[in-house]
């Protein structure tokens, strides 16, 4: 079971540019959590602050009760192990084929032999689709094979805390739909705790348990998913639909004076029915059932009436739907098909 | 602006220190070692031979016609090969090591940085002191040694030779007032100062390329950078060294 993320007070600035403030968030054990913001609200960097590599200024970030913000380097070192972060360019080694950036990690930590090591490493470029490019360097591949190759090296450890810096820029529709496919797969196998930083709509529609999302310095919110898509925060519907109308501008904030014009707008008020919630993606046929699936009912349906009304509605609707379904919990063969 | 120099001085030393107790980290990066002991001698030895004859002559022709003015011709061989082994070997191979190796050094872990390389071996829980900067550092440290004993052999030879070819001066007069003023300390000295120069370049070098301001013209910057503050720290170091050297160490010819 993948292992509790608890983030406390953090604050990060560069100089006196302040990036966020006060985040305070528990990534769940096992479930698989999205973080969404607009560009250059410091996404990344939260992602790198999680890992221990940026170092903010006030707060805590608490992994199997090692403090990765201003813990001792060793527990850090070692808590990295935990880790898999797969980068936004896959930042593999240059010098090394695409065989041996996989094997890095292996060969770094563990004593198998070389047998053993070429098995995982060609299981895993066979999970992220890449079978034939291994003997390839990283300078002689596309930019999205370069990304899955660097989720294949991210995983070869089977770490319990799997963290992705935008998994779909750089990817066609059709490969972020099967990399969407694929971490859900991945979640299922190894039932590791995951954070997806990105700004790509369908897979924060499908494929989190939990959403937070980053504006303006601050977290907006962080909870269930359905807190997130129900949310009548304007920031948020913005996001979520993709608009130019609303707070969010083309650089970071609007003014004042625009976002009231906007408002007297008649063109701007569309009807918006109820947000449609899709159904979250399940694993592939043939895998076992998300054990975060389990886990994550029961602490939603504890913490339900701490949830706004709108977000209540959803995850009864949820997970009646799911009731009337075969239950998840149970696998339910060829069901894919 | 000066709380930023002191701060960048305060982490060149934090990273001399952290290189220091890394060395003896297990495993120790032998391939590594071996790749960048290679790369840096490839790069340094040729430069490093054709300096070392014309310096080894200059200074032999100044301090010969020198002599000859104060009619201590019988003096020149010692006094030149004395400047030759004690500042001009360590010096030129410093520069060369620092100019041609550190420079390398740097822009290759200054891009590795930029192309968030290091980063990712950080995150894989393995250090990127003890895996890249330590075995550079050592392969400096080492060319410069042997190197300063070529360089020696070299410039002392060419200073022989356009002593004795050029300035008609006798090769009986040569040798012996170099074994009259020379000694073995000498030469320890000279090998000191070079390791002291070796590990100097290599860890200015791995600092600036750790810490690429920007983009690939940071990595350029950082080059640059490298390269100038080498040579600034090896010269203030080179005086304190002889300053001592000649303080302890008495001189031979009294």
């Amino acid at each position: 079971m993948g292992i509790e993320v608890v983030v406390e007070g953090l604050t990060m600035s560069f100089g006196k540019q302040n990036i966020w403030q006060d985040v305070t968030l528990t990534l769940p054990a096992g479930e698989v959590s999205v973080m969404l913001g607009p560009s250059g609200t410091g996404k990344t960097v939260f992602l790198k602050s999680l890992i221990g590599l940026l170092k903010p200024q006030q707060g805590r970030v608490l992994i199997n009760g090692v403090d990765m913000v201003g813990g001792a380097e060793r527990d850090i070192y070692e808590t990295r192990k935990l880790f898999g972060l797969m980068f936004q360019d896959g930042a593999l080694f240059g010098s090394m084929t695409l065989f041996d950036n996989i094997a890095f990690p292996l060969r770094e930590h563990t004593r198998k032999r070389e047998p053993e090591i070429r098995r995982i490493v060609m299981e895993r470029i066979e999970l992220v689709g890449l079978l034939g490019a291994e003997g390839k360097l990283p300078g002689e591949i596309s930019g999205g094979m370069r990304k899955r190759a660097g989720l294949a090296r991210a995983l070869v450890l089977d770490p319990q805390i799997v963290l992705c810096d935008e998994p779909d820029s750089g990817l066609d529709p059709v490969r972020t739909a099967y990399l969407s496919q694929l971490l859900i797969d991945l979640n299922a196998r190894i039932d590791a705790t995951m954070l997806i930083v990105t700004h790509n709509l369908d897979i924060a529609a499908t494929v989190p348990d939990n959403m937070g999302m980053f504006f303006r310095r601050n977290l907006v919110t962080f909870g269930p998913r359905e807190v997130l898509l129900t949310s009548d925060e304007p920031v948020v519907t913005q996001f979520l639909a993709g608009r130019r109308e609303g707070p969010i501008g083309m650089s970071e904030e609007k003014d004042a004076a625009l976002l009231a014009a906007e408002l007297v707008d008649p063109a701007n008020h569309r009807p918006s029915g109820p947000p449609v919630i899709v159904p979250q993606l399940e694993p592939s046929p043939g895998l076992p059932p998300r054990a975060a699936v389990a886990r994550r009912r029961e602490r939603v349906l504890g913490m339900l009436d701490s949830l706004p009304p709108a977000a209540r509605a959803a995850i009864r609707d949820t997970y009646a739907r799911g009731a009337a379904a075969p239950t998840p919990s149970v696998p339910r063969p060829g069901s894919g098909s | 602006m000066i709380t930023g120099a002191l701060r960048q001085t305060g982490r060149l030393f934090a990273l001399a220190a952290e290189v220091s107790r890394a060395v003896f980290r297990r495993p120790f990066q032998f391939r590594e070692f071996i790749e960048q002991f290679w790369f840096v001698a490839s790069v340094t030895i040729l430069p490093a031979a054709l300096v070392s004859i014309p310096f080894g002559a200059v200074i032999a022709l100044q301090v010969g016609s020198l002599t000859q003015q104060l009619g201590a011709q019988s003096f020149t061989g010692g006094a030149s090969v004395l400047a030759v082994i004690q500042q001009a070997s360590p010096l030129i191979v410093a520069l060369l090591i620092a100019g041609a190796g550190g420079s390398a050094i740097c822009a290759d872990l200054g891009s590795r940085k930029i192309r968030e390389e290091l980063d990712a071996m950080e995150v894989m829980g393995v250090s990127p002191v003890q895996r890249l900067v330590v075995p550079r550092v050592l392969a400096t440290m080492a060319v410069a040694v042997l190197l300063n004993g070529m360089v020696s052999v070299v410039g002392t030879l060419g200073g022989y030779f356009f002593n004795i070819v050029l300035q008609g001066g006798t090769p009986g007069a040569y040798l012996s007032s170099f074994s009259a003023l020379a000694q073995l300390p000498d030469l320890y000295i000279s090998e000191l100062k070079a390791l002291i120069f070796g590990f100097i370049a290599g860890i200015v070098a791995a600092h600036r390329g750790l810490n690429p301001r920007g983009g690939p013209k940071g990595v350029g910057d950082a080059v640059n950078q490298s390269v100038v503050i080498t040579f600034m720290l090896l010269f203030f170091v080179n005086m304190v060294l002889t300053g001592i050297y000649l303080q302890i160490v008495p001189p031979k010819g009294g």
